[in-house]
């Protein structure tokens, strides 16, 4: 199964009969999978005029306290900013898939990780975040998407599967089986008076200045609650390491290679990989940073995660990059040399 | 003693925001005077836009979402598609309908949508002090045309409910005022067939009321409600665009 | 023992399909599988790749860089990942399409006129299968249970008379000497 169809049936798997997209590469199998499925078990595909429409049909689905979704890649999550923003001020849980693809601009068509920036920081206006997700398989393209709605739903926040081409095109054995979905509270959606309550109202807007704040203040108490109890991550061959790769999704993949490689001409290296972006996982880093002396971030971008590397280990060790930008991944010889050069003390970036 | 004239039960009973002389009062009454005598409050949920009409969630006694700029036909599609027997309305202006949000209002329309737009024009953005709309006449002096809307500059005015009529979509479209009694009983007749409409599955159903802002006009309320009729009705002419249903029922 | 597998020419050839066929056969035998395909944005005559690794351990990354076996439909691939492949391994070339020799001395090489064969046997969308047949018969993976129970998995439903025709081709690629 690929990918892309992977996030797609995982999604019905966990209760999502709500998807709205428009048509663009990468991803464009997500929305082709949910046309086809969704019709035969009593469920809402929709093709949105744009994807501003289609991230403004997942409010008006969210307000009405159902599970829904919408995909799209690099442009096109820029096109959804606007909505993220507003579910964020109501407070609406969904979830947003990015198969990314190179920027900026129209970019290209090929896999990248250079939206890691805007994901991480909520990706539009206001005081917000979206709890990110990064799978490195096809299994977790599934597991993580199921993941994802349960957190949104807990938290009342939009999650992101922060995908890029090569996880969504690829195909991997993968296992979907149907779970429960765990009770949750949501007297709060529009599901009509019945002239039994009080009207609910969902909105983001707040002309006193005091209760916007206060809003917000909690707001990122749930988000405080979220980087205590939702950080994910791999670590591997950690256990000896002296030098530490970090990297997510593709990059990861790759940079096992380069670490199996090096580890059989003896240098111990190893891999911690990030599943949630944000919240970012720091502490592990932080303790790695106890052991290991050299730090190499893998990412498809220009470097942008090196920077929440060197927060989380307070800049106590060197931070270098091993990056390819604009679509171009990096191979793992290239991923290899950057830990031997590392390994031989050579100057950090 | 009998009642012989109350607040409808579907309106708050929050003060409006809305200036002296504006006709939102009236066309909010006439909403909520639908949605009392059609049964529906209990099932209806509202869409709120960015404008004037932005704090509309505090006034009306059903469920209300507040959706971005342009984007309530969207947000309702969402809420009619999450639950259908549920009735969806949304409450929008000039700005927000024909400028910002016309992909959403245009596209809601063609897919025949099950929800009822009540749309707003007043010729000119009220909320942000009086700039000119899509809808603002040509030569109409605006904040952002000083010198009146020069035509060959920025264009013409954007006719809402003849270029809807064009698509195949929509159900039923028309086009009313609220600046005298017998526009305004007209206008109910309309807005309460918009809402009827969607009880009975017929799908895009859109009221266009031709409304006053004495404020961003810059005249008096009665001034303003003679401007209409002066103005705004020979450019924008009242009357029914689209009624698919009165065109089969004639047909047979 | 892992495969990694580059199949490369042009969109269109069904080099993605030959892909796919190899990753089911080897995840239907309990192996560890990827496929990964890269294309141009047109849907057809552009270039188009696909790496497949079949392997008994997790695949770590599922981009094939050097592979061991090179499948290549055009020209272009086999200029671009000749000096890819990993010495001891094996280039499979349409000998119809490519008419030049493979320059290296370190890797086994096995031409087979497939689109030829195809066109002759009136299966001219098959070059891609009579190919796969010569790989898995050369890697000594050839057998008919395996090869029928992955085609019954990648064979549209909506065109079953196609799996006699990819069993027929498989089979010529395998027989052809």
């Amino acid at each position: 199964m690929k990918g892309n169809e992977a996030i797609a049936e995982a999604a019905i798997q966990a209760g999502c009969r709500h998807y709205f997209g428009y048509p663009i590469t990468p991803q464009t199998e997500v929305a082709a999978y949910m046309a086809k499925r969704m019709p035969k078990i009593g469920g809402c595909f929709l093709q949105a005029e744009s994807e501003i429409a289609a991230i403004n049909m997942v409010y008006g689905v969210a307000s009405a306290g159902h599970r829904v979704m919408t995909s799209s890649s690099s442009p096109g999550i820029s096109l959804k900013g606007e909505g993220l923003s507003y579910m964020a001020g109501a407070n609406l849980p969904a979830l947003v898939v990015n198969v990314q693809r190179g920027g900026p601009g129209l970019g290209g068509i090929q896999p990248s990780q250079s939206d890691y920036n805007q994901a991480t920081r909520g990706g539009a206006h206001g005081d917000f975040h979206l709890l990110v997700l990064a799978p490195a398989s096809v299994q977790e393209m599934a597991d993580l998407t199921m993941l994802g709605f349960d957190l949104a739903d807990k938290y009342r926040m939009t999650a992101m599967i922060l995908a890029d081409g090569t996880m969504g095109q690829m195909m991997e054995p993968v296992e979907i089986h149907p779970r429960e979905i765990p009770e949750c509270d949501k007297s709060w959606a529009l599901t009509g008076t019945k002239m039994k309550r009080e009207h609910n109202i969902i909105n983001s807007l707040s002309m006193d200045p005091y209760d916007l704040e206060r809003m917000n203040v909690e707001r990122y108490e749930r988000y405080a609650a979220v980087e205590r109890d939702e950080v994910r991550y791999e670590a591997y061959r950690m256990d000896d390491a002296e030098i530490c790769v970090v990297a997510f999704g593709i990059a990861a993949r790759v940079a096992k290679n380069a670490i199996n490689e090096a580890r059989g001409q003896g240098v111990k290296v190893g891999l911690i990989r990030p599943v949630t972006l944000w919240p970012f996982p720091k502490a592990p880093l932080l303790a790695a940073a106890e052991k290991c002396e050299r730090f190499i971030t893998v990412e498809l971008n220009m470097g942008q995660m090196v920077d929440d590397v060197r927060l989380a280990i307070e800049c106590r060790r060197p931070v270098d990059t091993c990056n390819r930008t604009g679509g171009v991944i990096p191979s793992a010889a290239e991923v290899y040399s950057a830990i031997m050069g590392a390994q031989k003390g050579g100057a950090a970036k | 003693m009998s009642v012989v004239f109350k607040k409808p039960h579907a309106l708050t009973d929050a003060v409006l925001h809305y200036c002296p002389g504006c006709t939102h009062g009236i066309v909010h009454r006439l909403v909520a005077e639908a949605i009392d005598e059609l049964g529906i409050e209990g099932r209806t949920i509202g869409v709120a836009p960015v404008g004037c009409a932005v704090f509309a969630y505090d006034y009306f006694t059903c469920d209300m979402a507040e959706a971005a700029h342009g984007r309530a036909p969207a947000v309702a599609t969402g809420l009619k598609r999450a639950d259908p027997s549920n009735i969806v309305f949304t409450y929008q202006g000039d700005g927000d309908l024909a400028s910002i949000g016309t992909a959403e209002t245009v596209h809601a329309a063609a897919r025949n949508e099950n929800i009822t737009v009540i749309f707003i024009n007043n010729a000119i953005y009220g909320m942000t002090g009086g700039q000119m709309a899509p809808t603002s006449l040509p030569g109409q002096v605006t904040q952002t045309s000083p010198y009146g809307r020069d035509v060959n500059h920025c264009g013409y005015p954007v006719r809402v409910c003849e270029m809807l009529a064009t698509l195949d979509g929509p159900e039923y479209l028309e086009r009313v005022a609220v600046n005298s009694v017998k526009n305004v009983r007209a206008a109910k007749k309309a807005i309460r067939k918009a809402f009827q409409n969607q009880i009975e599955g017929k799908g895009f159903s859109l009221v266009e009321v031709i409304s006053s802002c004495p404020t961003n006009w810059g005249m008096s309320p009665v001034k303003a409600l003679e401007w209409i009729d002066e103005k705004m009705i020979p450019y924008y002419p009242l009357g029914v665009y689209k009624d698919r249903s009165a065109g089969r029922e004639e047909a047979k | 023992m892992t495969h990694s597998y580059l199949i490369a020419g042009f969109g269109g050839q069904g080099l993605l399909f030959a892909g796919k066929f190899l990753v089911y056969k080897g995840m239907l035998e309990g192996k560890e599988v990827s496929w990964l395909p890269s294309y141009g944005p047109a849907m057809r005559g552009g270039t188009a790749n696909c790496s497949v690794i079949v392997s008994d351990e997790p695949v770590g990354s599922p981009i094939v860089d050097h592979p061991d076996v090179l499948m290549v439909m055009n020209l272009p691939s086999l200029d671009k990942y000749e000096d890819a492949v990993v010495p001891g391994g094996t280039i499979f070339v349409d000998s119809t399409l490519i008419e030049r020799k493979v320059r290296r001395t370190d890797v086994n090489v096995c031409y087979v006129p497939a689109t030829r064969l195809a066109a002759e046997s009136g299966m001219t969308t098959l070059a891609n299968m009579i190919l796969t047949g010569k790989i898995l018969k050369v890697l000594g993976e050839y057998d008919q249970a395996g090869v029928d129970e992955a085609l019954r998995h990648v064979v549209s439903a909506r065109h079953p008379e196609m799996f006699d025709f990819n069993q027929k081709a498989l089979a010529l690629g395998r027989d052809y000497e």
